[in-house]
């Protein structure tokens, strides 16, 4: 797989995630994703900016194109250096949360997305990876 | 700070979104939205959202947050001009937006208003 255009964002602040969301759109447009195609990465990029921001302490998002033979697709990798998830299963389950929002975040961002992977080591932090195909 | 504008139109207030809201904002919304129906005697909110391109959880619990609410506060809400990939979006995230009224646009959630109010035996 290949990939372009890397880009590295901060996510420190609410204003930040808001330009992630814009960075994701700009991206998935540029890879010729449907409209609904890219709701979906950037609702999914915005659920993870904020886990990062609420859960992380704030960290980064690498945003990046990814070309495989004729296929085209947008990968986000987020990073922080937060309290770490101790259960990832437990995460995963929708209406899980260790704070006040819906516990959807995680577990809606894995279904619109493609593929998804997670680390996570207590004390060390989060690394949370999703791509969608067009 | 920036605000949304809240307007009135005789006993409903209308909200357009038309930014890509942070969660300040959203909660904002949420705090003057609930201030202006008991200053102004409001029987109806109608939230326009046809500008938005996403609705993810946060934006979503605002939304559905509005509408417990303005009930408590005996007011109806109507959100309208939801776009056709949030829906689906919105649906695969697990969001399912309960007790919110849905419009397709801002003449048929008017409509739905005046109906829910004429309902409640309101003039």
């Amino acid at each position: 797989m290949a990939a372009q255009a890397r880009s590295i964002q901060p996510i420190r602040n609410q204003e930040d995630i808001v330009r992630v969301r814009q960075t994701t759109r700009e991206r998935a447009v540029a890879q010729g994703f449907s409209l609904v195609d890219q709701t979906k990465i950037v609702t999914a990029a915005s659920e993870l900016a904020r886990n990062t921001l609420d859960y992380g302490g704030g960290g980064e998002v690498t945003i990046e194109l990814i070309f495989e033979g004729a296929r085209k697709g947008v990968r986000l990798t987020f990073v922080d250096r937060g309290p770490g998830i101790a259960d990832i299963e437990q995460a995963l389950k929708d209406g899980f949360t260790t704070g006040n929002g819906l516990g959807l975040g995680l577990s809606g961002a894995r279904r619109l997305s493609n593929e998804f992977s997670i680390e996570s080591k207590p004390g060390e932090g989060t690394k949370i990876a999703i791509a969608r195909w067009r | 700070m920036d605000k949304i504008p809240i307007l009135r139109m005789g006993q409903f207030l209308l909200v357009t979104i038309q930014v890509d809201m942070h969660d300040r904002l959203a909660m904002q919304l949420q705090d003057d939205l609930t201030d202006r129906i008991v200053r102004d005697r409001a029987h109806g909110v109608l939230i326009d959202i046809s500008s938005l391109e996403v609705v993810d959880s946060f934006i979503g619990r605002m939304i559905s947050n509005i509408a417990a609410m303005a009930r408590v506060l005996d007011a109806q809400t109507v959100v309208v001009g939801m776009q056709p990939a949030v829906a689906i979006t919105l649906v695969e995230l697990g969001l399912s937006l309960d007790g919110v009224r849905t419009a397709l646009n801002v003449d048929k959630g008017m409509a739905l208003l005046r109906d829910q109010v004429a309902l409640a035996g309101r003039h």
